[in-house]
């Protein structure tokens, strides 16, 4: 019976380690489920932090085009944290991003893309195509 | 009384030829001495009237000793004297050469105005520390804004030599590139020091008044060069007119966000005066908010540079290079005003006004 024991300790660290990666992946991907629920829900979604002062920024741009927008204040969810790594994983980029824009469901970007599109022009295409503005 | 008088006057001279001998002093001395020597004559006779012959030769020593004593101090005294004039001369002289380098700074002060700012205002209350990055700002700045000038003056000759669609595009493009420089050296001074960058002190004073975020407002420029791109297309006034409202938009937005940054700052400095124990701790909450100033130095350039870019797509390639030249003589003008208002004469400043 010891020796049974024996080769379920040896067999087990390669299994714990699969069920440790697969478990991951599967929160992974519920989180990125849960980041596309969210955006799906509203025409233009941001996801901000109450004392970050650039997402403020974005907030009050937003707010003088006259679009209504669906913030979610990542510092006051539970799950804030893991979401922000999604976002971070989506942009491709290590460093912490807020805000980040959604329009129509899509990934726009931090505030630089959104700047960028403002002053080209595609910005108020894109908030046309999503049904939040009528001009 | 008779006999003595003479007497005493030829051991008087025998005394002062000593004193002559004793001391290098020059003719006018001699002639003090003579004179004291005959002040002293009339009173010396009163004294020995009733006293014997030693009591002569110790009033001979005495006097010895009071001439050397006179003679030292007179000697002292002229070395004093030559001392004191020798020192207002000195003075003299300094005071010619303050006031030369007075002239020379405000000179040098007109002709390099971009490089004296960061020197003339660290010394308000910075600490000694140089940092090297803004040094290096200061120093690429100074040649940026030559440089400037140069394609300004390659513009006009284009303009002048009627150059060909390619050569034009080649300028505007290099002027373009010329920009985007002052954007990278930015942000390498934004690392350096947000807070020396954002509060312009590398500008002229001139266009401080104009400061936006630690540089122009994109928005205010636009209106500036359009009278020099007519005649314009519909499309082009309506793209223009769009661009100038996004610009608006983002620059209001950005104005907002950097007023809730500044509004938290004072928060954190708004300690409870009881409470003294998180101190440290609100000044390193305090310390993180300067990269938040980064952020918002960085999202203005590049709202900045975004419209330099769109707009030299909306124009013909004759229109951007017209628009350029017009941008980079509106700064030189504004520099050139900063320059004559600096160096007016101080008169009007010092003198006091006589009111009637």
């Amino acid at each position: 019976m010891s020796q049974e024991k024996l080769m379920h300790y040896q067999v087990d660290p390669w299994n714990c380690y699969m069920m440790r990666v697969r478990r991951r992946r599967m929160e992974e991907e519920d989180e990125m489920e849960r980041v596309m629920r969210i955006v799906s829900e509203s025409a233009v979604v941001i996801f901000s932090s109450s004392s970050c002062c650039m997402c403020h920024a974005m907030k009050s741009l937003f707010c003088g085009m006259g679009v209504n927008t669906m913030v979610h204040e990542l510092d006051q969810d539970s799950k804030g944290k893991q979401m922000e790594k999604t976002l971070m994983r989506l942009l491709a980029t290590n460093s912490t991003t807020l805000p980040v824009v959604f329009i129509g469901g899509k990934l726009v970007g931090s505030m630089d893309t959104l700047l960028a599109f403002h002053v080209n022009g595609s910005l108020v295409q894109l908030l046309k195509q999503a049904g939040a503005l009528w001009l | 009384m008779d006999i003595y008088e003479p007497f005493q006057q030829v051991s008087m001279w025998g005394d002062s030829f000593k004193v002559e001998g004793g001391l290098n002093s020059i003719a006018s001395p001699m002639l003090l001495v003579n004179t004291s020597m005959e002040n002293k004559s009339e009173f010396i006779p009163h004294e020995p009237r009733d006293s014997s012959g030693a009591d002569q030769e110790t009033t001979n020593k005495d006097d010895s000793k009071v001439l050397r004593r006179l003679a030292q101090n007179r000697e002292a005294a002229r070395k004093s004297r030559l001392r004191k004039k020798a020192y207002v001369q000195q003075l003299e002289t300094s005071r010619l050469k303050l006031m030369q380098l007075e002239i020379e700074i405000g000179r040098a002060r007109k002709q390099g105005m971009y490089t004296g700012n960061a020197l003339d205002t660290s010394f308000m209350g910075s600490s000694e520390t140089i940092n090297p990055g803004v040094v290096a700002f200061e120093i690429e700045y100074g040649n940026w804004v030559e440089e400037q000038h140069r394609w300004n003056e390659e513009l006009r000759n284009a303009f002048q030599t009627n150059a060909s669609e390619v050569q034009l595009h080649l300028v505007v493009q290099s002027v373009l590139n010329h920009y985007s420089d002052l954007f990278r050296m930015k942000a390498d001074a934004a690392k350096a020091d947000v807070l020396y960058l954002i509060s312009g002190v590398w500008k002229t004073s001139l266009e401080r008044l104009f400061l936006w975020i630690g540089g122009s407002r994109p928005s205010q420029l636009l209106n500036l060069i359009l009278p020099q791109l007519e005649p314009l297309t519909d499309q082009q006034i309506a793209s223009i007119n769009k661009l100038r409202l996004s610009s608006q938009q983002a620059e209001d937005a950005l104005s907002q966000g950097l007023d809730k940054l500044q509004q938290s700052l004072v928060q954190d400095m708004a300690v409870d005066p009881l409470t003294a124990a998180n101190h440290g701790f609100q000044m390193a909450i305090a310390l993180e908010k300067f990269e938040g100033l980064e952020g918002f130095v960085s999202q203005a350039d590049h709202l900045r540079q975004q419209t330099l870019i769109h707009m030299s797509r909306i124009l013909s390639t004759h229109q951007a290079a017209r628009g350029l030249l017009a941008l980079g003589e509106y700064f030189h003008r504004l520099r050139t005003l900063c320059s004559l208002w600096t160096s007016r004469p101080c008169d009007s400043i010092m003198s006091p006004k006589i009111t009637p």
